[in-house]
């Protein structure tokens, strides 16, 4: 087991870091060329100030028509991707590895919040799988790969909390753990999960269309 | 549930798929994709997160609540989501669907762009998709009989050289009687306006280009019109995917224009033609802005109102809604101004229909849907019974009259609210102030 252990944050880690950080950045150069080639027109009408006039209209609750026309799903998408991202990196056990590792220590989140935190994420993809099952608009476009990219997000949450409540055999699940968050850095820029990559830019471009060209609102 | 539950018979469609092969498609399919599209497509089909938030958005999917497959994903799963997820190994009949799908049930309105948390244009997809149905031959027999005019004559309805300066000619006679000093300038150099039009103005809504000499003429305007072609402004090939055709359009009116060298161009009151020359046109032919400024009539009335330019007898009786036009709102954001001038010309209420402005419900009519004419007209109606139940609502509080400044909003209004016997009149702007306007000479 320890030995195990010692290769999923050792090697495995470097490895899933690795694609993850220059998976991504290879598919947004990869992108950014593709774009500059063959998407000049739509490339000529980027503007900063209209693409974060976009995005911070988009990041706020409930202003953009979509997220007043869908209140559950709203609530849902923020706590999601807020807990998604601010879990793991200030998890105590997250932060110790990083310390231990390589001596850097930041603030952490008490333990209890993120313990409640991680259910929320879990809690989120059972509400993302139950509407993919039971909304017939959703279902009718589901594809394997939206399952995919559920699962993958799904798993290190579900296996960190399973290892932090010591249920089941402890030492399997945290090796499980270790190796779903190490899946899903390198699923990243692969998998639907890239819209973490790409979504500020595709963003970014409507906002400089209905803002530049078209002087109106995008959200 | 899907296209192929509901397929409608068209001669074009049909003569189109007979004619295919599976091998033509994968070309065309692949030298479209690879060819024309890059990382926009790319990006927005792997990001779309399949959350179906859209369904929300379209009036086709509001009109239809228990079928899925009218929801804009789920409209692109159906059509470029099996092309790309097949490479283009699709059979023909698959063409007959997505053909339908796309020439007939999304207006590339754009509604659900507000929709949309990660910025998917589904429209483009939607047009993107055409691109390779019009590469493919397969084109509803009534919208390519358009563009086969446009080839033919530069204009979208057969007008001929001759009959389209005797339309203006005979235009300015009649409008003589009432305002003797009345001319329809032709050809006239360095002119402040060139005035454009759509080809259904000669061909059957002479009277708009009655009222807009009038308007013109009253608001003492320097004006010209051009005697050749170049003079429409319309554009069904960019809504049949024919994009070359397109570019030699937009090119012969900004031609027109710049060999006139008047100072910009007004449009008359139509949607389309608006986003074909201030949107898309012109990026076809590499132009970032227009060689030529271009403003659409709503606009320029706003103009001749805050110069005081237009004086009013008496004002229209309201109450009255108002239908945004999604091209010249989600397109150009002219909203506000539609309203103002509205409020000028009208005595009493404007009752809003809602959800309005830039959140608008489409017409169901734009976006090329309409002019693939009457296979297609039930289904459409029946795609928009949201609309109808807005209109039905002003109804109730008493509103007669539906202020509708886009030619397509005027059919498809025009076809609901028949279907609904709502008792509703459309009305252009330019109906309205040449209705209200002081005519100092008649």
């Amino acid at each position: 087991m320890n030995a195990a252990y010692e290769f999923v944050t050792g090697p495995l880690a470097w490895a899933a870091w690795g694609i993850f950080l220059l998976g991504s950045a290879w598919r947004l150069y990869s992108m950014y060329q593709l774009a500059k080639k063959k998407d000049a027109s739509s490339m000529a009408f980027m503007d900063w100030g209209f693409s974060l006039r976009s995005i911070v209209n988009w990041l706020i609750p409930f202003n953009a028509l979509g997220w007043r026309k869908n209140p559950a799903m709203t609530v849902a998408t923020f706590v999601f991707h807020i807990c998604l991202i601010l879990t793991p990196i200030f998890l105590v056990g997250h932060v110790m590895l990083w310390d231990q590792f390589f001596g850097i220590s930041y603030a952490t989140l008490p333990d209890n919040v993120a313990d409640i935190m991680t259910l929320v994420v879990i809690g989120a993809c059972l509400y993302f799988a139950g509407r993919r099952i039971m909304q017939p608009e959703v279902r009718y476009i589901t594809t394997g790969q939206d399952w995919l990219a559920l699962t993958i997000v799904l798993a290190p949450f579900l296996t960190g909390f399973l290892a932090y409540h010591q249920a089941l055999n402890y030492d399997l699940m945290i090796i499980l753990h270790v190796v779903a968050g190490e899946i899903m850095l390198a699923a990243i820029p692969f998998t639907r999960l890239s819209h973490m990559v790409f979504a500020a830019f595709t963003r970014a471009y409507m906002g400089s269309e209905f803002g530049g060209v078209r002087h109106a609102q995008d959200w | 549930m899907g296209i192929a539950e509901r397929l409608i018979e068209d001669v074009g469609l049909r003569r189109g798929v007979s004619k295919l092969t599976p091998e033509k498609i994968e070309k065309i399919v692949s030298a479209v994709i690879t060819g024309e599209t890059g990382a926009r497509l790319k990006a927005y089909a792997e990001t779309c997160m399949r959350c179906g938030l859209c369904a929300e958005a379209c009036h086709f999917a509001l009109s239809h609540p228990d079928d899925p497959s009218f929801t804009p994903a789920g409209k692109v799963h159906q059509t470029m989501g099996v092309l790309l997820r097949t490479g283009g190994k699709v059979d023909p009949e698959f063409i007959y669907g997505m053909a339908q799908l796309a020439y007939t049930e999304c207006n590339l309105c754009r509604r659900c762009v507000h929709f949309c948390p990660i910025g998917v244009d589904t429209a483009y997809i939607i047009s993107t998709v055409r691109r390779i149905c019009h590469k493919l031959g397969v084109t509803p027999q009534y919208i390519q009989d358009t563009a086969h005019s446009h080839s033919a004559t530069s204009n979208q309805m057969w007008v001929k050289d001759d009959e389209w300066t005797d339309s203006l000619m005979w235009q300015e006679d009649e409008a003589r009687e009432e305002f003797p000093g009345l001319r329809i300038p032709l050809d006239k150099e360095g002119a402040d306006i060139y005035y454009s039009v759509i080809a259904p103005e000669p061909k059957f809504r002479t009277q708009l280009i009655y009222q807009a000499a009038a308007i013109l003429h009253a608001a003492g305007a320097d004006w010209t019109m051009p005697s050749e072609p170049g003079w429409d402004n319309s554009d069904m090939c960019m809504f049949t995917g024919d994009f070359e055709m397109m570019g030699r359009l937009k090119r012969r009116h900004f031609e027109s224009a710049q060999k006139l060298k008047v100072k910009r161009i007004v449009m008359g009151e139509c949607g389309h033609a608006f986003r074909s020359v201030y949107d898309v046109g012109n990026r076809w032919l590499g132009w970032r802005w227009h060689p030529v400024p271009v403003i659409h009539a709503v606009e320029f009335y706003w103009e001749l109102i805050q110069e005081g330019r237009i004086k009013l007898a008496k004002k229209f009786p309201g109450p009255v809604t108002i239908q945004d036009p999604c091209n010249i709102v989600r397109g150009r954001g002219l909203q506000d101004k539609l309203r103002e001038v509205t409020r000028f010309l009208v005595e009493g209420d404007i009752i809003e229909m809602r959800p309005n402005k830039q959140h608008n419900f489409c017409c169901a009519a734009g976006g090329g849907v309409i002019n693939c004419g009457p296979p297609f007209k039930n289904q459409r109606v029946a795609g928009n019974e949201i609309k109808a139940q807005q209109l039905a609502a002003t109804a109730e509080k008493g509103v007669k009259t539906v202020i509708t400044p886009c030619h397509n909003c005027h059919g498809g209004l025009h076809d609901i609210i028949h279907h609904h016997k709502l008792g509703m009149e459309l009305k252009f702007l330019s109906d309205i102030i040449y209705e209200c306007m002081e005519k100092p000479e008649a």
